[in-house]
């Protein structure tokens, strides 16, 4: 391993994602399928730009992901047929709420601030699920459908096209992930390891740590919103479960599944997640101890993620 | 019109005091453990399961004094296996491996029971209304505020009262320092886990009666818990009390007003509270920092 390039693991990564449609389908997947995993590693390396890098513990991820969903069905359906203007809508409600619940909780530490953002991530949840005549409900957000999207001369058919829509997400995907990373090389987010290692030696230097923890906060609840946004767009469709604690788990186990402490590790968590579940879930029904089997297991046994063994095998 | 708010208010009660019961165990636990107990809601609706299988042989009072301490043993079991591994690890994996069992409950309760909701047999003398002008007093929701009440005060005896509610106490301040008297640790932990386990069981055999009984009964009675043990105060039992009993009546005087809001008003109480006291109404600062 010490033999190859730097930039060698970035490169796979990208191959293997750019070449996803045509290998998902050798494993027994499908497009739609390549799409969700994207899109919830998304979600998972936004998580884990809190989790990992900042060593905040964050339990609540689900609420800003449904909001980017909501925000971008409740454009698409009540307000213009314009697909950019539903993501930009989706990532400025989430952002919005992260920026008014992380002031509220950045004072707070380990188990409490877990706590707290377990419960602040239900809140959404219910109003959506009672809001009815706006929301649908229980029923989720019908009636609607992601539009073609137009750049200039340019359009592209992500209506119709899954392999398009696909690519979109990729695109979309790749931004925030160089996004996500830029900042993590900046002084800023040299700041955060800092302030995840040794928090108050961080402050004796006259970092202002809570501040710190709050751009956190929404910086990775806003990467999270663009996530959620894309999923309704992949589904056409938005349901309160969007926004329900146990999507809030399975982000936090993607990102131990794949290693938190590895830039990659919760693609790969998203990864194997996603299409574990799927297999699982079209196979029993009781798919629900099965996939709460893989916490317990993963805890138990693997809490260094894929990507942790793989990197102690090879330096060691 | 006050006739309703009355009966809002005294139904906010009952729910609250579901609540406060449910989240005095989880505090219990989260206080000398550190560890979120996420599958606290599947340990109440397997409680509350079990009376309905027992209730049959052993009638309803027999089903409301065994299936809490049955459940409370499966608890046990679950620290002495699985969480015992964890303490003094990142509380991550505690509670990311309590989340997978809150799964495996939940779909065990389905596999077993069936997806279908059931209803909860209750003797007809304890459903009667005890007053024509209050409609709203049935003899079961007095009896369980009574018996919620009990089992508060039996709880607040145990910890003050007795050698092992003492070492709990103390344990929640110093574990080390404890163990160091000599005082097996790994014991008081399990025995304190059971406890908690125990309470969550008696919720549910109680929430039972008047909810009725489906799998998803703990899932939708842990983040309310959540929210009461933020607004009394991490580390305070008997902010919890009183964060379970807060909480529960201001989402009934909501529903009368606002029905939509009825579980939103929660949060927005805790987020009031976290606004102005940050460590909750009775937490102490600098606790479970």
């Amino acid at each position: 391993m010490r033999a190859l390039p730097r930039r060698a693991p970035d490169l796979l990564v990208w191959a293997l994602l750019i070449a996803m449609p045509w290998w998902m389908p050798a494993i027994g997947g499908y497009t739609e399928l390549a799409s969700r995993v994207v899109v919830m590693g998304l979600a998972a390396l936004a998580l884990n730009f809190l989790l990992g890098y900042t060593g905040v513990l964050s339990f609540g991820h689900a609420a800003y992901f449904g909001l980017g969903a909501y925000g971008a069905a409740m454009t698409l359906k009540y307000l213009a047929p314009s697909t950019g203007l539903a993501i930009v809508v989706g990532v400025v409600a989430g952002t919005a709420a992260a920026l008014l619940i992380g002031a509220l909780i950045v004072k707070l530490r380990g188990v409490y601030f877990a706590m707290v953002t377990i419960a602040f991530g239900q809140v959404f949840y219910f109003v959506t699920f009672r809001w009815n005549s706006v929301t649908g409900g229980d029923d989720g957000l019908t009636g609607w459908s992601r539009q073609p999207l137009r750049l200039g001369p340019l359009a592209l058919d992500i209506q119709h096209g899954e392999r398009t829509f696909y690519y979109f997400a990729l695109a979309l995907f790749a931004l925030a992930a160089a996004g996500m990373a830029a900042l993590l090389r900046s002084p800023f987010g040299r700041t955060l390891l800092a302030i995840r290692e040794n928090e108050r030696r961080a402050r004796f230097l006259g970092i202002p740590v809570e501040r710190h923890l709050w751009f956190s906060f929404v910086i990775s609840c806003l990467f999270t919103s663009l996530a959620g946004a894309l999923f309704a767009l992949l589904n056409n469709f938005t349901d309160p479960r969007a926004l329900r604690w146990d999507l809030s788990g399975n982000f936090v186990i993607m990102a131990v599944l794949g290693g938190m402490r590895s830039f990659w590790g919760p693609l790969v968590g998203a990864g194997v997640f996603v299409l574990l579940q799927d297999f699982i879930s079209t196979r029993t029904q009781n798919w629900m101890s099965l996939v709460g089997a893989i916490f317990v297991l993963v805890v138990l046994f693997f809490p260094r993620g894929v990507l942790g063994v793989v990197r102690r095998r090879t330096t060691a | 019109m006050t006739q309703l708010v009355l009966f809002n208010v005294f139904n906010g009660l009952v729910v609250g005091a579901f609540y406060a019961l449910m989240a005095l165990g989880l505090s219990l636990i989260l206080n000398l453990s550190g560890v979120i107990n996420f599958a606290h809601g599947g340990f109440l609706a397997i409680a509350a399961y079990l009376a309905y299988t027992l209730i049959p042989t052993v009638g309803f009072w027999g089903g409301l004094l065994a299936a809490p301490v049955l459940t409370a043993v499966i608890g046990l079991v679950v620290e002495r296996l699985l969480i015992r591994r964890l303490y003094g690890r990142d509380p991550l994996y505690s509670l990311l491996l309590t989340f997978g069992l809150a799964y495996v409950f939940e779909d065990a309760t389905r596999s077993l029971w069936g997806a279908q909701s059931l209803p909860y047999p209750v003797p007809a003398w304890l459903t009667t209304p005890l007053s024509n002008r209050l409609f709203f007093l049935t003899g079961y929701r007095v009896f369980m505020v009574v018996l919620v009440g009990a089992a508060v005060t039996a709880l607040f005896l145990v910890l003050n009262r007795t050698r092992l509610g003492m070492r709990i106490r103390a344990g929640t301040h110093d574990l080390e320092t404890v163990s160091v008297l000599g005082i097996n640790v790994r014991v008081l932990r399990n025995l304190n886990f059971g406890l908690g386990v125990y309470l969550a069981g008696l919720a549910g055999v109680l929430a039972a009666g008047m909810l009725g009984l489906e799998p998803t009964l703990g899932s939708s009675l842990i983040m309310p818990s959540f929210v009461a043990i933020i607004v009394g105060g991490l580390g305070s039992l008997p902010g919890t009390l009183l964060g379970g009993l807060l909480i529960g009546v201001a989402s009934g005087v909501t529903t009368v007003f606002l029905p939509s809001a009825t579980e939103a008003v929660m949060y927005v109480m805790m987020g009031v509270v976290l606004l102005v006291r940050p460590h909750g109404l009775l937490g102490e600062v600098g606790r479970l920092h």
